[in-house]
């Protein structure tokens, strides 16, 4: 051992082993309270909010079935469908590299989004009604 | 006494050259939840650690840093890489001032280096899509990055105990 310390080895290897778990246990448990706080206060989903390098480009009710072609980038080279279906909206295609968007699982309640980051798109839910006239059930 | 600086260099060089294939072996892995996007076991952390252990502060954050940039230059974009640079910069600060005051073992110190790598990364991406909702996220990677990290710490503390007689 280089460097030689004050404390023994071994009962300074075991303080830092109890201070691993306190840091696992702390870590974990924050998780999982974030986790329940977040679920359980989200509420269903009204709408689905497109946003292209952080600014909002359409708004579509989540309601209604629809699939929409995105196409971003300088030379329009970035390209996304969007695809929304029984409430839920979900990427169906894209040529980013990584292809994680269309991996991602769709999204139906307030809160949820798909991101494809190499294209700079955050597809969101939202609990606000885009079209106030349209009221699903109550 | 330039001999060794030599030596030191190409060493370091090799390990940054394992850290890669680590960096491409993890992206063959299926991704561990699809649901959420940057879920990664971290495997070259064990790479960081030894280094940061073995060699201090100013090596592992050249080893990470190239391998940060290679990576994004290989699979990524311009954006990727101001993504995982957040998240190594942040990553390593972190594991070097755990190491420095002595508090954890090698799990805890990877721990940190994991959560607070992904941590890093959706610090960027809140601030990129100016989108709060990615933070759902991070409770999730704090959860697998806390279970990763102990994996990922223990494989560190073996390959130092295995190599314990190197010196860089
Ligand atoms: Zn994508």
């Amino acid at each position: 051992m280089i460097g030689a310390r004050n404390v023994k080895p071994s009962t300074d290897g075991k303080r830092k082993t109890r201070n691993d778990m306190i840091l696992a246990a702390v870590l974990l448990l924050v998780a999982a309270a974030s986790f329940l706080l977040w679920h359980f206060s989200r509420a269903e989903g009204e709408s689905v909010t497109v946003k292209v390098g952080g600014t909002e480009t359409a708004v579509y009710p989540l309601s209604e079935d629809r699939e929409v072609e995105i196409i971003g980038g300088e030379d329009n080279e970035y390209r996304n469908v969007v695809v929304i279906r029984d409430g839920k909206v979900s990427v169906s295609e894209a040529n980013c590299p990584d292809g994680i968007c269309v991996k991602t699982r769709s999204a139906s309640r307030a809160g949820e989004s798909i991101v494809c980051l190499p294209h700079k798109l955050v597809i969101e839910v939202t609990g606000e009604k885009s079209e106030p006239g349209l009221d699903m059930t109550a | 006494m330039k001999n060794s600086k030599i030596t030191r260099v190409a060493q370091l060089g090799l390990f940054t050259a394992v850290a890669l294939i680590l960096s491409y072996v993890e992206s063959l892995l299926p991704p561990i939840w699809a649901a959420v996007p940057g879920i990664k076991v971290g495997l070259p952390n064990i790479i960081i650690i030894l280094i940061l252990y073995k060699a201090g502060f100013k090596a592992a954050a050249a080893v990470s840093l190239i391998r940060v940039s290679i990576v994004a230059l290989l699979f990524g974009s311009v954006m990727t890489l101001a993504y995982s640079l957040a998240g190594a910069i942040l990553s390593l600060t972190l594991m070097a001032l755990c190491k420095r005051f002595d508090l954890f073992s090698t799990v805890g110190v990877s721990i940190v280096g994991g959560v607070s790598h992904n941590l890093g990364q959706i610090l960027v991406a809140i601030g990129l899509f100016e989108s709060v909702q990615i933070g759902y996220y991070m409770i999730v990677l704090a959860f697998t990055g806390t279970v990763a990290g102990i994996f990922i710490g223990l494989a560190g503390s073996l390959l130092l105990k295995r190599l314990e007689k190197f010196r860089f």
